[in-house]
C-alpha cells in the first residue's frame, strides 16, 4: 500500500486531556503516541452527514481525527431519523451541518471542524478537497459520487466509498495512487429511473450504521497505515442474508480519468453525465417527469369537488397504500403491474395518475400515452403534495 | 444446476427472488436461461444483446470481463453475482 502523507504529525501535540481520552488507542502497539499523532494531524472530508455520514463522522471524531471538512446542504427532517443518529429531535429544521458539528464537538472539544453548507459541484469539488488527506463518499446520488471519484482521481487522493440501497451495502477504498477507481467498476451510470433512490426505495435503518462505520474503519488505517486497505477490493454486505462478501476490482485500462490515458482531465457535467440531478430524488428518477400532461393536486380537487367524472389511478405499490389514501382513488394498480391491467382502464375517459411524489406516476402517463392513450395526466408532487396541500390529516413520507 | 443471485434493485423483475437456478455450461447460457425464465430482466441486463456497461457479472470474485466474458466456463455449483450500482447514503 501507498503510504498517506500526513503534514508533519511529530509537530502535533497531545494534551493530558486528549492523552486520557485515547488511552484505549495509545496502549495498543499499533496506534500509540505517534499514531495518534498521525490521527491528530489528518485532515479527512466527509461528503454528505446522513446515513454513513452519522456514524462516520461520530467515529471520525471519538477516534481523534484532527480536522474533519463536512459538506452538506440540506437540513434536518423527522425522516432522517430512522438512520441519521449524528442528528436529533432537538436539531429537526437545523442545517445537518451544524447539527452535526454540535454532536462531534459534543462527542471530542478537540476537533476541528469545517463546514461547507454548499452542493458539491464541479465548480467547487476541486477545490474543497484540496486542503483535505482523506475524502470519503457518503453521497446518495450517481452524479456526485462520479463527481466524488473524478475529483479524488485529479487530486491523487483516496476515496472511502460507501453505498447502501435497502439491504445492501457496499464498501471499497478507490485510492488512485494504487489502485482502481468507482469507474473502473462502474464506468457507466444506469440510466434515470432504473434505481429508485433510497427516498423511493427505502433503506434499513440501521444498514448505513453498518457500512458508514466499515468507511470509518478503514479512513483509520489509512491515516496509521496498518492493515490491509479495501483497494483492489469490494466488500458486499446483504443483512437479510448477514453475509459478507467481498470482490476484486482491477484497474481499467481504458478508465477515462487519470493515468495512462485520460480522455478525462478536468470535472464534467455530472447531472449530464448521468441524465439526472445530482441530489437524491423524493421520486424515482424519471425522464418524463416535468415532460408528460399534468395536473397540479388543486386542479385535481376542483375537479372532484365540481363531480366531474375521471379515472384517479393510484400506482404506489401495495405496501404504500396502507400508509396514506387519497380515498376518491378510482384504481390501485402498482407501475409495474400497468401493463397487466389496461382493460380495466377505458380509453374514453380522463385518467389522472400518482403515485408517493410525482416519479412513477409520470412514467405511467408515459407508458398510458405510448399505448394509445390521449386523455392522461401527471397529478405533480403526488401525494406527498395532495397531503400538504388539500388534505393536511394526511402524513406523508 | 449454477445459480444466479440477484440483488435487490433487480429483484422486481425476478418475482422477488434472490437467487435463480440456471442451466448452461456458459455465464452466457446461463444469462439466457436466467432471462428466458424472467423475461422482464432482459432489459435491464442487456441492449442490443450487449450486457449494459452498468451491469458486472462476477463468478466467485472475479468479474467476468478479466476471465473469458460471458463464454467463461461454468460448473453445477457456480454461482454467479450481478454486482448492481447503487448510490444511496446521504439522505
Amino acid at each position: 500500500m501507498s503510504i498517506l502523507e500526513i503534514a508533519d504529525p511529530q509537530a502535533v501535540e497531545l494534551s493530558n486531556e486528549e492523552i486520557s481520552r485515547y488511552s484505549r488507542h495509545l496502549i495498543m502497539p499499533e496506534v500509540g503516541m505517534a499514531g495518534q499523532r498521525k490521527l491528530k494531524a489528518a485532515k479527512v472530508l466527509a461528503v454528505g452527514t446522513g446515513g454513513l455520514g452519522s456514524p462516520l463522522l461520530m467515529y471520525l471524531a471519538a477516534a481523534g481525527i484532527g480536522t474533519i471538512g463536512i459538506v452538506d446542504y440540506d437540513v434536518v427532517d423527522e425522516s432522517n431519523l430512522q438512520r441519521q443518529v449524528i442528528h436529533g429531535t432537538s436539531t429537526v429544521g437545523q442545517p445537518k451541518i451544524e447539527s452535526a458539528k454540535r454532536r462531534i464537538l459534543d462527542l471530542n472539544p478537540n476537533i476541528d471542524v469545517v463546514t461547507y453548507n454548499v452542493p458539491l459541484t464541479s465548480e467547487n469539488a476541486l477545490e474543497l478537497f484540496e486542503p483535505y488527506d482523506i475524502i470519503v463518499d457518503g453521497t446518495d446520488n450517481f452524479p456526485t459520487r462520479y463527481l466524488v471519484n473524478d475529483a479524488c482521481v485529479l487530486l491523487n487522493k483516496p476515496n472511502v466509498y460507501g453505498s447502501i440501497f435497502r439491504f445492501e451495502g457496499q464498501v471499497a477504498v478507490f485510492d488512485p495512487r494504487t489502485g482502481p477507481s468507482y469507474r473502473c467498476m462502474f464506468p457507466e451510470p444506469p440510466p434515470p429511473g432504473l434505481v429508485p433512490s433510497c427516498a423511493e426505495g427505502g433503506v434499513l435503518g440501521v444498514l448505513p450504521g453498518v457500512i458508514g462505520t466499515l468507511q470509518a474503519i478503514e479512513v483509520v488505517k489509512l491515516v496509521l497505515g496498518i492493515g490491509e486497505p479495501l483497494v483492489g477490493r469490494m466488500l458486499l454486505f446483504d443483512a437479510l442474508d448477514m453475509e459478507f462478501r467481498e470482490i476484486k476490482l482491477r484497474r481499467n485500462p481504458n478508465w477515462p480519468v487519470g493515468e495512462p490515458h485520460p480522455t478525462v482531465t478536468e470535472l464534467i457535467d455530472y447531472e449530464d453525465f448521468c441524465g439526472m440531478p445530482g441530489h437524491d430524488r423524493s421520486a424515482f428518477a424519471s425522464d418524463n417527469e416535468g415532460v408528460v400532461p399534468a395536473v397540479t393536486v388543486t386542479q385535481v380537487k376542483e375537479k372532484l369537488d365540481s363531480g366531474e367524472d375521471f379515472i384517479l389511478l393510484d400506482v404506489r405499490d401495495p405496501h404504500e397504500w396502507e400508509i396514506s389514501d387519497i380515498s376518491a382513488a378510482t384504481h390501485h394498480i402498482p407501475k409495474g403491474k400497468i401493463l397487466e391491467h389496461l382493460g380495466e382502464l377505458a380509453q374514453t375517459r380522463d385518467i389522472i395518475v400518482y403515485c408517493k411524489s410525482g416519479g412513477r406516476s409520470a412514467d405511467v402517463t408515459r407508458t398510458l400515452l405510448d399505448h394509445g392513450y390521449t386523455r392522461v395526466h401527471n397529478m405533480l408532487g403526488g401525494i406527498n403534495k395532495w397531503a400538504t396541500t388539500i388534505e393536511p390529516d394526511l402524513p406523508t413520507y | 444446476m449454477a445459480s444466479i443471485r440477484i440483488p435487490t434493485p433487480l429483484r422486481p423483475y425476478a418475482g422477488g427472488t434472490a437467487e435463480v437456478v440456471v442451466s448452461g455450461t456458459t455465464v452466457d447460457e446461463a444469462l439466457k436461461d436466467l432471462i428466458a425464465q424472467h423475461p422482464e430482466l432482459e432489459q435491464h441486463l442487456f441492449n442490443n444483446g450487449e450486457l449494459r456497461s452498468f451491469v458486472n457479472i462476477f463468478l466467485g470474485e472475479e468479474d467476468i470481463r478479466h476471465l473469458d466474458g460471458r463464454e467463461t466456463a461454468i460448473e453445477e455449483d457456480t454461482e454467479l453475482l450481478i454486482i448492481p450500482s447503487i448510490a444511496g447514503g446521504r439522505a
